[in-house]
């Protein structure tokens, strides 16, 4: 089998990739729901400012999204373009 | 079999940056969820100043993405910069990608409690909240030092010239500098982190207390900070040490596992320096009196913590310098 240095470049973006993506995955996951729970206990504390708390939620959770996206970035950077 | 060999470090620069971006990208997201919900706490309890509330959670979760920003900087530098050809080059790639990557991880989940804190504490003591702010920021501010010592050796990986030493066993140094700070930079920015959310606690219980939880919070920090000062130390040896050209395997097995030694052994002790500070300096708020006795055990119980952080290191130099 012949492999060339162009397809090994490739293989180790592609890798590179998913790599960055999977482990990428793991901290707005984790981040995300232990914001969800919080407010969800926060919620159960104080029902009438439901809508507050939800909103203050998924601020937090955007923010807590934003190293996921990078991730999404990089990946789609290291299939697509590199 | 192999041919176009020479684009050997463009692949290496791509997994490099994949794990980069990758495992950089967990630590700042827990860090900006554990501030969200905490700060979703605060607003349940304190509605009326729930303004004041988010404010500090985006700031005290702009500190944490900057680990997050740091691992971005250099995948984008590693994907994009071209660098010399060579397998020595190539591993310093890999190397430098993992250092960041592992080294951001701490930080970011580290400058989360703070944040999270700091907000629980403006719903209890609505009155203090500049001085909760900025005691935020101080502890989160030092909570990053572990990545900003990944981000300097990712940097040195990354633009040293390591083409003209022997392959073997330098190749195993290189990796293991990469592993030794990135590893040990995980216990120590969770670590400060812990103590700088009990700084954040005590300061809104007893707003009065505030320079004895500054100072007591800082020296536990700079304990916590220890093991990941190893870290760095053993990557500069392995980086600035060039290893006479081996036979076999040995040495550059001896290497590689001097690297992961002191990385892996950075992680338990900074974690364990920042669990005995966080109660240390909660309680220095709820007993101002005692701050002296609990400087004295928190130092005590840390000295005992960090030592297998010692014993990683000693078996690091050793492993380098006798083997």
């Amino acid at each position: 089998m012949e492999i060339s240095g162009a397809d090994l470049v490739r293989a180790a973006a592609l890798l590179g990739a998913g790599l960055a993506m999977g482990f990428g995955a793991i901290g707005p996951g984790v981040g995300e729901g232990y914001a969800a729970g919080q407010a969800c206990s926060a919620i159960g504390r104080n029902p009438r400012e439901a809508g507050l708390l939800t909103r203050t939620m998924l601020v937090g959770q955007a923010v807590s999204e934003s190293t996921g996206i990078y991730s999404l970035v990089v990946a789609l950077l290291l299939i697509f373009v590199v | 079999m192999i041919s176009g060999i020479e684009l050997l470090v463009d692949g290496a620069s791509y997994l490099g940056a994949g794990l980069c971006i990758g495992f950089g990208a967990i630590g700042a997201a827990v860090g900006e969820g554990y501030a969200a919900g905490h700060a979703n706490q605060a607003a349940s309890r304190l509605p009326e100043r729930s303004g004041d509330i988010i404010k500090n959670m985006l700031i005290g979760q702009a500190v944490a993405e900057s680990a997050g920003i740091f691992a971005l900087v250099v995948a984008m530098l590693l994907m994009f910069m071209s660098f010399p050809e060579g397998a020595m080059s190539a591993t310093s790639l890999i190397a430098a990608g993992l250092c960041m990557g592992l080294g951001a991880i701490g930080s970011g989940v580290g400058s989360g409690f703070p944040a999270g804190e700091a907000c629980e504490g403006m719903a209890r003591q609505p009155s203090v909240m500049g001085q909760i702010t900025t005691n935020m920021l101080i502890g989160s501010a030092v909570c990053q030092t572990p990545a900003i010592f990944a981000m300097v050796v990712s940097f040195m990986l990354m633009f040293i010239p390591f083409g003209d030493r022997s392959v073997n066993p330098n190749i195993a140094a290189i990796m293991g500098a990469g592993l030794s700070t990135g590893l040990a930079a995980i216990g120590s920015g969770l670590g400060g982190g812990l103590a700088a959310g009990g700084s954040c606690q005590a300061v809104a219980r007893q707003p009065l207390a505030l320079g004895r939880v500054t100072t007591t919070m800082l020296v536990g920090q700079a304990v916590s900070q220890t093991p990941a000062i190893f870290g760095l130390l053993i990557s500069f040896v392995l980086m600035f040490k060039i290893f006479p050209p081996a036979e076999t395997i040995v040495t550059a097995s001896a290497l590689l596992s001097a690297g992961v030694c002191m990385g892996l052994g950075g992680i338990g002790p900074g974690l364990g320096n920042g669990l005995a500070a966080v109660d240390a300096v909660a309680w220095v708020g709820r007993n101002e009196e005692a701050a002296g006795v609990l400087t004295r055990i928190m130092l005590v119980g840390q000295a005992v913590s960090q030592s297998t952080a010692i014993y990683a290191m000693v078996v690091a130099l050793v492993l380098i310098f006798v083997v």
